[in-house]
């Protein structure tokens, strides 16, 4: 206690000539660190040229009205149409909707499996892992042209395996065209979806799950932790960070989500828009359908509430939970 | 003795789930592989029977090798994935070491920055890309000029994920280790490139599947950037046997049967790291 008062009254003081003295030296300039810029440059300049110009140039196109000879700034004009001119907003909530339960089922169901997948994967005793591994992976690496194809082989009514297997099992009066009803086709198109994209949180768990030192698995067994337990109590907060990632990339991905519903049920999202996803919504907006002509700028309105929804969504999780997540370093 | 059993009943247990698991996963396309060698009218009145020699009919193989230029459509395809994927991993990768390694005023803003990219699909852009690509002179100026240009568009596309997932995997690289490689007087490259970028292959590979999948059975960019006979990828060249009335459906199942393997071999190849990697680290 006594010692800062001392300093006070009777500062410290180098005998003159000494070069050393008690008045602060000017804080040392930092070098400039080169070799961040060296890092971050190549990335930055391919994805400034190719990704954050075309977009800025389509936010822009949402701004104008017309064709490339009259075209004619109107602000949120297009916006506005799109919110609230009946005609647009209808199907812009409509498409919201099935996006956002598109989304849930994706989340509730894909992510879990995965989970769950990687967990029993990455025992280091089971046989045969290296084999599960990239069997189960092999539906994320197929083409949507060859999933929507087959799904339909296997769903039709006409010619398709479902009903001859349910006829099999005698339940072949319970098959229903499932995805030709209104009331089931969204949950079978994100069925396929889970189908197919199960495998993206089975390897990002794994590989989280592959990264935790052995030590800490040994040391929980010493206390008595194995098995599920180890599981919940260990593993699980471990990979947290990863699950996190898992649910952005969902999220990102099942709001971007097109190709998948045009393969399967075409531009329109049928039976009667209710497969129907802001991806196939932009995507009749942008280059017209059947019962529409193309609006570059109202599909770039359609794009710009796209992004703002997902900025969104994303945002939320970067502060709302990246935040709190706890890291460990190994 | 009660250990031993458990451990038994857990195993079994997990070799069920995932047996189940792989039939899931597997039986659909074991439909589309099988089929690709049956007759047409089998393909529709019987598509659950394997190839039988009743059935048994190579057309669509035939088809597919006999028309268009299926192994240029390979080369070019395989040209332009592995070509993302080296890109978008050592940008990817150095870029994502600038932003977890460094504390500096603008590092969240440029996350951030390289963060835009998840959210939005590239295609959205395609109009200004194609006239940015056009105007640069890569398209025209070279043969190969449009597969450069694919390469360019995907990396560009691929990178904000890959650095999004690998600062992730970055961050759990020991400090430790990292400074005790300065105080002996490594630079920050050399940290870079001998110690964290080794460290972190697990991540990598996974990072390199995720980049190659969508890149390989892209069709969007191919048809806009790369239409011409020399410059078609595989899946693009598949679509020849779409038409607006007919579908051969026989080449359609044989050449996406075959457009599976070399997708699967690189997968294979990649996963392989996932291994490897964890077994061969520094701190382990």
């Amino acid at each position: 206690m006594a010692g800062p008062r001392f300093a006070a009254a009777r500062p410290f003081r180098y005998p003159r000539g000494h070069g050393l003295t008690d008045v602060p030296a000017p804080p040392p300039r930092k070098p400039v660190r080169w070799h961040i810029a060296v890092f971050l440059a190549p990335a930055a300049i391919v994805y400034t040229i190719l990704m954050i110009v075309p977009l800025i140039s389509t936010l822009q196109a949402s701004t104008m009205t017309g064709d490339a000879e009259h075209r004619a700034f109107i602000g949120l004009g297009n916006f506005v149409t799109l919110l609230t001119d009946p005609r647009w907003s209808a199907s812009f909530w409509n498409a919201f909707r099935n996006n956002v339960y598109f989304f849930v089922i994706n989340m509730l169901v894909q992510n879990p499996i995965g989970i769950l997948l990687a967990a029993l994967l990455s025992n280091p005793t089971l046989r045969l892992r290296g084999f599960y591994r990239t069997v189960i992976f092999i539906p994320t690496i197929l083409s949507f042209v060859i999933v929507a194809f087959v799904w339909k082989l296997l769903l039709s009514p006409l010619w398709g395996v479902a009903p001859m297997i349910m006829k099999f099992f005698h339940i072949g009066q319970l098959f229903q065209p499932v995805l030709g009803k209104e009331q089931f086709a969204l949950t079978t198109l994100s069925l396929i979806s889970v189908w197919q994209y199960v495998g993206v949180p089975m390897m990002l768990c794994y590989a989280a799950l592959l990264s935790i030192p052995d030590e800490v698995l040994e040391a929980a067994e010493c206390d008595g932790i194995t098995g599920w337990s180890q599981f919940w109590k260990i593993q699980l907060p471990l990979i947290l960070p990863t699950i996190g990632i898992i649910s952005i990339l969902t999220f990102v991905g099942n709001f971007n989500a097109f190709d998948l519903i045009y393969s399967a049920q075409g531009a329109l999202g049928g039976p009667n828009y209710s497969t129907d996803l802001l991806g196939t919504f932009l995507f009749r907006t942008f280059f017209g359908s059947t019962l529409q002509l193309g609006d570059p700028n109202m599909g770039s309105t359609v794009a710009t509430m796209m992004f703002l929804i997902i900025l969104a969504g994303v945002c939320l999780y970067l502060f709302g939970i990246q935040t709190r997540l706890r890291r460990y370093q190994f | 003795m009660a250990k031993a059993r458990s451990s038994v009943f857990r195993s079994v247990a997990s070799h069920a789930i995932l047996l189940a698991y792989t039939f899931i996963a597997l039986a659909p396309v074991i439909v589309i592989v099988l089929n690709s060698f049956k007759k047409k009218l089998a393909i529709f009145s019987q598509p659950l029977l394997p190839p039988l020699p009743s059935n048994y009919d190579p057309v669509g193989y035939v088809t597919v090798f006999s028309r268009g230029n299926f192994p240029l459509y390979f080369f070019n395809s395989i040209f332009v994935t592995v070509g993302t994927v080296f890109f978008v991993l050592l940008f990817g990768a150095m870029a994502a070491f600038a932003l977890s390694e460094y504390r500096y005023r603008l590092n969240t803003v440029v996350g951030l920055y390289l963060a835009i990219g998840i959210m939005i699909p590239i295609r959205l852009g395609t109009n200004a890309i194609l006239q940015i690509l056009v105007a640069s002179g890569l398209i025209s100026a070279l043969p190969w000029g449009p597969l450069v240009a694919l390469i360019l568009v995907y990396t560009a596309a691929g990178l904000p994920l890959s650095i999004f997932i690998l600062s992730e995997f970055m961050r759990q690289v020991s400090n430790d280790l990292k400074n005790a490689a300065r105080i002996d007087g490594m630079n920050e490259y050399k940290i870079f490139f001998r110690i964290v970028f080794p460290l972190i292959r697990p991540a990598l590979a996974t990072v390199a599947v995720f980049t190659l999948i969508p890149v390989w059975n892209d069709l969007w960019f191919p048809l806009i950037l790369a239409p011409s006979e020399s410059t078609k990828t595989v899946t693009l060249g598949a679509q020849i046997f779409v038409g607006q009335y007919l579908i051969d459906w026989n080449a359609v199942l044989a050449s996406l049967s075959l457009a599976i393997l070399p997708v699967l071999v690189l997968y294979i190849i990649f996963s392989r790291q996932l291994i490897r990697g964890l077994t061969a680290g520094a701190v382990k």
